[in-house]
């Protein structure tokens, strides 16, 4: 830092000192804007330096479907929100705090959806009131009243006119402008937000870095001048961080990471919102650990290279979202059926069809367990943290190799996009993948030596003298050879089944969040971890006994979950795919569909497990959750009463 | 003396491999079908080159061709129908010193597989595509193929097929990064065998035709061609295929082609009254996937830790 900035960033602190930083446990900000204006990286940079203060932090992108969507229209909203606190965060949160927008219009898609309350506050680009066009102007002036009338507590901010005090094209600037702002509004490290800066702009070379400092610099001292209100959000108690490092990373990225830190030495994919980023990174970094990124003509070639890898020697990789993993089924089921180890990763976005690609949905679960004609067992995980994104896919390496299996991982966008910290894995060599054994193979041994009670047996690799075998994709017998007896058939079906249970006979049953009985047990699985047990903790404080657990392996299921289910009044499954509301028109006990995940625990336990589960594209949020709960209980209660 | 070099000794192979180390199951093609040639042709290559049986993978689609590893003694995968081409692509892609032979069929190349056909060319990686070309689908009876001729019938079009057939080695020598097209018959062993040697030996996608007999459906067609030797045209030259003097005898009629010369080669290609024989695009320089795919692959366990470590520092805070 230069004396002539530190002497300024002092007088700054001199001017400011007098207005007190109200104390806040936790702050959601938003910032929305046409796309291409950069709130996402504002956000970004934000969020990072809050984390590196100590901060617990969610962010999560609002991202238009359109590249360049029309510009001040409510479906281009292009922005992020960052859920920053003195806890640990793990979601989204409810309403927003605080909201930046770069014009009034984009606002609107937020409100339909529910992002702002009563008192949020607006910090609003002034510029359109004076704008050229009338109708530009007439909008303006009806959207300030109209967001007024709703509650909104809106400061009207001439942002742009104080940025091209600095720069001719203040749409190119004016992001890091706001982050001077929100880092004076929230009390930020400057010195750490300078350096984020710097990080954030380190290709663009030293004058665009200087630029944008100088943006940062003005926009903290506009605020310091313009607003009469400025807020603190202490650092999380250090015993939270246990004296661990913390990475940050999205979904995507601890994706690609796990691949990194599995072993793994083959991507293959191709491209696919909202999948893609795990690839741009690996892209980028892949080459420090030895691996390679192929990005495949389409998505079956894509899994086939993956197979082809996989066969030939260490376990591969394909990265893919609903419409990919739907293209990729009769892959999937090549691999199920000779047995070759694979992990695909599922990024799930809306569907059906080509459906939401940038939102999320928990839509694909039924598809990929039993999306193949005829059997195909295979090894189902679910992550529900960005942590978990990274552990997760060093576990299904080893699984896929362990069990001679494809292992389907499923995320969704939710995390792929929510940016928060987490413990830096401390990687072992054990996680890598060894070399692959190329000593000879016994020629007494069949290519699928079933051991009759797991299933299991040791792989073959090309280049082991005596291993040669021909891998079909017909119904076969141990020595790999094509059989349309109905012996072989059946003992072949029964030893990929097997292992599924010789999988699950490893497995503890998972634990329950608040107490170990009560009315009503919520059961979840993906992304939406943190939201149901933030709604279970309000509700419990409440007095509710409500519980929930979440399900990280769905193929083979968790063991235990009858004898749980046993101590619940009720037990309702929570998730982000559709299921017929019990009260719509026309549907009763004969034709409500459930849930997904509901489907399965009822087929599998016989318990009459409810849903509740919706589509709006969006992360489920603690509100709704805890909406739902005191509904359902209210339920429980009158239907005991009667 | 008697022709042999004086340090004969070191050439002696640790294992001598014989026909039957590469031979698997009994074959089950039809007596008379095309396929047995090739069949017997590419294991003769395999031990001439004596390759290491654990070293060779043999990938098919579905088809009657694609029958094929189940009768090598090599490793073999027989995988879906259209979907050879990715799953060999992915074997090279980390294991380069594989050697993969790719069986597929007009159906599984030029119809269901036509995406993977146009881009394993151009990803140009080290292996024999033998495209056995019998202008009609087998296993599932007698339906047309993009290779059937018009006219000729079929369960799919009894009253002859309706459109005009694919020209696969125009479409082949269109396809930037191609480097080896060549055709050839079931029917003349010498050609056959010539060029899937050179075939084997080329580094790169070596693509190779196979017009192929299929004595149960498309015995009409082929017949045909095998009774009018005016039908073909064989290409000569010395960095060609080697012509055996059967090769003469049985077509008569001969070009002298340079296969480094790809509009000529294309001018051959579309004139379908004369089906050329031998090799008609030759690029030795053509780069190769593999040696892209595979960088890395030699890195040490603790090359790949220190190199992770290194990824996470970046992003630690």
């Amino acid at each position: 830092m230069t004396t002539a900035t530190q002497a300024a960033s002092a007088a700054r602190a001199r001017a400011s000192a007098g207005r007190e930083a109200k104390i806040l446990r936790e702050h959601i900000v938003e910032i929305v804007s046409d796309s291409g204006e950069g709130a996402q990286k504002c956000g970004q940079t934000f969020g990072t330096v809050s984390a590196k203060m100590g901060n617990g932090v969610w962010t999560v992108e609002i991202i238009p479907a359109e590249i360049q969507p029309p510009a001040r229209s409510p479906a281009g909203a292009s922005g992020i929100r960052i859920r920053f606190a003195s806890h640990a965060v793990t979601n989204m949160g409810d309403e927003a705090d605080l909201v930046v927008a770069f014009n009034e219009q984009v606002l609107y898609s937020r409100i339909v959806n529910g992002a702002y309350r009563e008192g949020t506050l607006v910090l609003l680009e002034s510029k359109w009131r004076d704008d050229p066009v009338p109708e530009i102007r007439e909008q303006y002036a009806k959207a300030v009243v109209e967001l007024r009338e709703n509650g909104l507590s809106v400061h009207e901010l001439p942002i742009e006119q104080a940025c091209l005090a600095i720069m001719s094209n203040p749409r190119r600037g004016k992001n890091m402008f706001v982050l001077g702002m929100l880092c004076y509004l929230y009390s930020r490290d400057l010195d750490r937000a300078k350096e984020e800066i710097a990080i954030a702009f380190k290709r663009k070379g030293a004058e665009v870095i200087g630029l944008n400092h100088q943006l940062f610099d003005a926009g903290h001292a506009f605020a310091a001048e313009q607003l009469d209100f400025r807020f603190a959000v202490a650092p999380q108690p250090p015993e939270a961080l246990a004296g661990k490092r913390f990475i940050v990373t999205n979904g995507n990225q601890a994706v690609a990471l796990g691949v990194m830190a599995s072993g793994m030495e083959l991507v293959s994919m191709y491209p696919i919102t909202p999948a893609t980023s795990a690839s741009h990174y690996l892209a980028d970094v892949y080459h420090q650990v030895g691996g390679f990124v192929h990005q495949a003509e389409d998505e079956i070639a894509a899994i086939g290279f993956a197979i082809g890898a996989s066969y030939a020697g260490k376990t591969a990789c394909t990265i893919t979202s609903g419409p990919g993993l739907a293209l990729k089924t009769e892959m999937l089921a090549l691999a199920v059926m000779a047995e070759v180890p694979l992990v695909l990763v599922d990024v799930q976005r809306g569907g059906p069809s080509t459906g939401l690609p940038t939102k999320v949905e928990q839509g694909d679960l039924l598809a990929v367990l039993y999306g193949e004609p005829g059997d195909a067992p295979k090894v189902v995980l679910a992550a529900a943290t960005i942590e978990e994104c990274l552990l997760f896919v060093i576990m299904a390496r080893r699984l896929a190799e362990t069990f001679r299996t494809p292992v389907v991982l499923l995320t969704d966008a939710n995390l792929a996009t929510g940016v928060q910290p987490y413990p830096r894995p401390e990687p072992s060599a054990e996680w890598l993948a060894p070399p692959i054994d190329q000593s000879d193979w016994s020629e007494e041994v069949p290519p699928y030596n079933w051991d009759p009670r797991t299933g299991l047996s040791p792989r073959p690799i090309p280049g082991m003298p005596g291993g040669q075998y021909i891998l079909t994709g017909l119904a076969h017998t141990c020595q790999s050879k094509v059989a349309y007896d109905s012996d072989s058939n059946q003992l072949s079906s029964e030893m990929r089944s097997r292992k599924l249970a010789a999988l699950a006979s490893t497995l503890k049953p998972p634990s329950v969040h608040g107490g170990e009985d009560g009315d009503l047990l919520l059961v979840g699985w993906g992304s939406t971890l943190g939201a149901i047990e933030e709604a279970v903790e309000r509700a419990r404080g409440e007095g509710l006994a409500v519980s929930s657990l979440h399900l990280r392996f769905l193929s083979p299921l968790e063991p235990g979950l009858k004898e749980i289910f046993a101590r619940f009044r009720r037990i309702m499954t929570v998730e982000i795919n559709y299921s017929d509301d019990p009260k719509a028109p026309l549907i009763n006990a004969d034709t409500r569909r459930y849930a997904q995940l509901a489907m399965l625990l009822r087929a599998q336990t016989l318990v009459d497990v409810d849903c509740w589960s919706v589509v709006y594209g969006h992360p489920l949020q603690p509100g709704m959750i805890h909406g739902v709960i005191r509904e359902r209980l209210a339920a429980i209660d009158n239907a005991g009463d009667a | 003396m008697f022709g042999l070099k004086a340090d004969w000794s070191h050439e002696v192979f640790d294992r001598y491999f014989t026909i039957g180390d590469y031979a698997g199951g009994e074959a089950r093609w039809c007596p008379g079908c095309g396929d047995h040639a090739v069949l017997n042709a590419a294991q003769r290559v395999l031990r001439d080159e004596q390759q290491k049986p654990e070293l060779s993978v043999c990938v098919s689609g579905i088809g009657c061709s694609s029958r094929m590893p189940h009768y090598m003694g090599t490793y073999g995968f027989h995988g879906l129908h259209g979907r050879a081409l990715p799953v060999a692509c992915g074997i090279k892609s980390r294991r380069p010193e594989l050697d993969v032979w790719v069986a597929t069929g007009d159906g599984d190349c030029f119809s269901i597989g036509t995406g993977h056909w146009i881009h394993a060319i151009r990803y140009n990686m080290n292996m024999v595509v033998m495209a056995f070309d019998n202008a009609i689908y087998g296993l599932t009876k007698a339906q047309t193929s993009p290779t059937t001729p018009t006219g000729f019938k079929t369960n799919t079009h009894p009253t002859g097929a309706i459109i005009a057939p694919h020209n696969p080695l125009t479409i082949t020598l269109g396809i930037t990064n191609a480097s080896f097209v060549a055709q050839v018959v079931d029917w003349n062993p010498p050609l056959l065998y010539e060029t899937l040697k050179a075939a084997y030996r080329h580094r790169g996608t070596s693509f190779v035709r196979i017009i192929q007999r299929c004595p149960v459906y498309s015995d009409k067609f082929i017949k045909e061609l095998q009774g009018d030797p005016s039908r073909f045209l064989v290409l000569e030259h010395e960095r060609g295929i080697a012509l055996d003097e059967s090769v003469p005898r049985q077509f008569p009629q001969r070009v002298r082609h340079d296969p480094s010369d790809l509009g000529r080669a294309f001018q051959i290609a579309a004139d379908t009254s004369r089906l050329p024989l031998g090799l008609l695009y030759y690029n030795p320089a053509a780069p190769c996937y593999e040696d892209l795919s595979s960088q890395g692959a030699d890195l040490t366990p603790r090359q790949r830790l220190a190199g992770l470590e290194t990824v996470l520092d970046r992003l630690t805070i």
